[in-house]
C-alpha cells in the first residue's frame, strides 16, 4: 500500500533517552506551573485596587501574555533578551517563557475565582477576629481553588504541550530531544508518531491524577 | 572595480513590507482555519451531542488527540506523512490541514456546549410548536446556542491565530518565520521581535476586550 518502509527499530532503541527527555519536559512543565501560580496569584491580588503602579505593571504582563504567542514571547526571552546583553541558557528561555504566559493565564482565573466569592466572607471573616492574612488562607483561598481547580488543570496540560516549543529555543525536551533523533536519522516520521503517543500519555495521566486528588481534596 | 557585498544590512522599509506581506500570510492562514474549522467544528460538537454513545467512543477520541498532542509534534507529523500516502502538500497546506482540524477539535466541544446551554424546556416548547427538528435547530438552538458560546468561540479563534505562528516550523513564511529571516539578516533581533510582537497584540488585544464586554453586557 505505501512506497514507505517504516522503520521504527531506531525509535525504540532510542526510547530510553525519549523516556528520559518526557521526564525533562515534566520536570520544566512543573517548575513552570508552579513558579506560575505563585506569579499569577500576587499578579491577581494587584490587579484588585484598579489604580497606582502595581495595577498597571500587573495588567501590562496579563495582556502581554495572553495576546501574543507564547513562541513569540520564547524569542522574546531569548533572542530580545540576549540583544540587550543577558543570555540565557535554553533551559531558562524555556523556563521563563513559560512561566511568564502561565502567570498571565492564571491571574485571570484566579480574579474570576476572586470575583465569584460574595464580598461578605471576607468582612465575615475580619469580623470574627482573623487578620487579612489568616482570612484569605483559611476563608478565600480554599473558596478559590474550588472554583480554579480544573482550570488549573487544564493550564498544566497546556504548560506540559507549550513546552514543546523548547525544541525551537535549542531545549533539549522530548520534542527537542525527538528532533535530534530523527535529524540524525531521517526516520522524522517514526520519531515524531511515538513522542506523539507519549505527549497523549503523559496527558491522560495528567488529567486522572488531577481527578483522584480532586476527590482527596474536595471531600466536604 | 568590485562591489562589496556585506552580508549584513540594517532594517530598511523594505523590511517593513516584507514583515506586512508575511503578517498578511499569518492572517490568510488563520482566517482560513478558523473558518473551516468552526464550520467542521460545529457540525462535531452536533456529532458529540446527538450521538452521547458512539459519537463518544469514535469521535470523542480523535478530537482529543488533537487537543493533547502538541501542535508543532501534530505539524511535523503530518508535513511527513502526507508524502507517505501519496499527498503532495506544500507548507501552507499542510499547516492548513493540521490547524483547522486543531480549530475543529477546540471548536466541538464548545459547540456541545453551546447546544447543551440552550435549556431543554425551551427546545420541547419549540418541538411543540410545531417545528421540525431541524426547525428548531435553524431557529431556536442556533441563535441561542452562538451566543451563549461566542466569547469562548473568540477564545478559541484568537488562540489559534497566535498558535498559526507554529507553523513556521515547515517553513511556511508567516510572521515569525519572516522576522527569523530578517534577525539573520539584518542582527536586529530586538526592534523586529518587538514589531512581531506589537502586530499580535494590536490584533488580539481590541478583539479581546470586545468580547469581554459583550460577554459583561450578554451575562446581565
Amino acid at each position: 500500500m505505501f512506497e514507505y518502509n517504516f522503520h521504527w527499530r531506531p525509535v525504540f532503541k532510542s526510547l530510553p533517552d525519549l523516556l528520559e527527555a518526557a521526564l525533562t519536559t515534566l520536570q520544566v512543565a512543573s517548575l513552570a506551573m508552579t513558579a506560575g501560580i505563585l506569579l499569577g496569584f500576587i499578579l491577581a491580588v494587584s490587579r484588585m485596587r484598579e489604580t497606582g503602579l502595581i495595577y498597571w505593571f500587573a495588567t501590562t504582563w496579563v495582556e502581554l501574555a495572553r495576546n501574543t504567542p507564547a513562541l513569540f514571547q520564547l524569542f522574546f526571552f531569548g533572542f530580545g533578551l540576549g540583544a540587550l546583553g543577558f543570555h540565557l541558557s535554553p533551559y531558562l528561555i524555556v523556563l521563563a517563557g513559560l512561566t511568564f504566559n502561565t502567570a498571565g493565564y492564571l491571574a485571570e482565573n484566579f480574579r474570576g475565582g476572586f470575583e465569584a466569592i460574595p464580598s461578605t466572607q471576607l468582612r465575615a471573616a475580619r469580623s470574627l477576629g482573623m487578620n487579612p492574612w489568616q482570612a484569605y488562607t483559611r476563608i478565600l483561598i480554599p473558596q478559590v481553588m474550588r472554583i480554579v481547580y480544573y482550570p488549573m488543570t487544564n493550564q498544566f496540560v497546556w504548560v506540559v504541550l507549550m513546552s514543546s516549543l523548547g525544541m525551537l529555543v535549542g531545549y533539549r525536551e522530548l520534542t527537542g530531544e525527538t528532533q535530534f533523533f530523527a535529524s540524525k536519522t531521517y526516520r522524522i516520521f517514526e520519531y515524531f508518531a511515538v513522542t506523539a503517543v507519549i505527549y497523549y500519555v503523559m496527558v491522560k495521566v495528567i488529567l486522572v491524577l488531577s481527578k483522584f486528588c480532586a476527590s482527596r481534596f474536595f471531600r466536604y | 572595480m568590485e562591489q562589496t557585498v556585506t552580508v549584513f544590512s540594517g532594517f530598511s522599509a523594505q523590511d517593513l513590507l516584507f514583515l506586512g506581506e508575511a503578517a498578511l500570510r499569518t492572517l490568510w492562514i488563520s482566517l482560513l482555519s478558523i473558518a473551516i474549522g468552526s464550520f467542521l467544528g460545529g457540525i462535531f460538537g452536533w456529532v458529540l451531542y446527538e450521538s452521547k454513545n458512539w459519537g463518544g467512543i469514535l469521535v470523542n477520541p480523535v478530537l482529543d488527540i488533537f487537543r493533547s498532542v502538541p501542535l508543532i509534534v501534530q505539524l511535523v507529523l503530518f508535513y511527513n506523512f502526507a508524502p507517505i500516502v501519496g499527498l503532495n502538500l506544500d507548507a501552507f497546506e499542510s499547516g492548513l490541514v493540521v490547524l483547522t482540524m486543531y480549530t475543529s477539535a477546540l471548536v466541538a466541544n464548545v459547540a456541545r456546549g453551546g447546544i447543551e446551554s440552550v435549556g431543554r424546556s425551551m427546545r420541547i416548547a419549540s418541538r411543540s410548536l410545531g417545528m421540525s427538528y431541524w426547525q428548531d435547530m435553524r431557529h431556536v438552538v442556533f441563535p441561542i446556542g452562538t451566543r451563549a458560546i461566542f466569547p469562548s468561540w473568540v477564545g478559541v479563534a484568537l488562540g489559534v491565530m497566535k498558535d498559526s505562528a507554529l507553523v513556521s516550523v515547515l517553513g511556511y513564511v508567516e510572521l515569525v518565520k519572516a522576522s527569523q529571516v530578517l534577525i539573520t539578516r539584518t542582527q536586529e533581533p530586538l526592534l523586529i521581535i518587538l514589531v512581531v510582537g506589537a502586530f499580535y497584540f494590536v490584533l488580539s488585544y481590541p478583539v479581546s476586550r470586545y468580547s469581554a464586554k459583550l460577554e459583561r453586557r450578554w451575562s446581565q
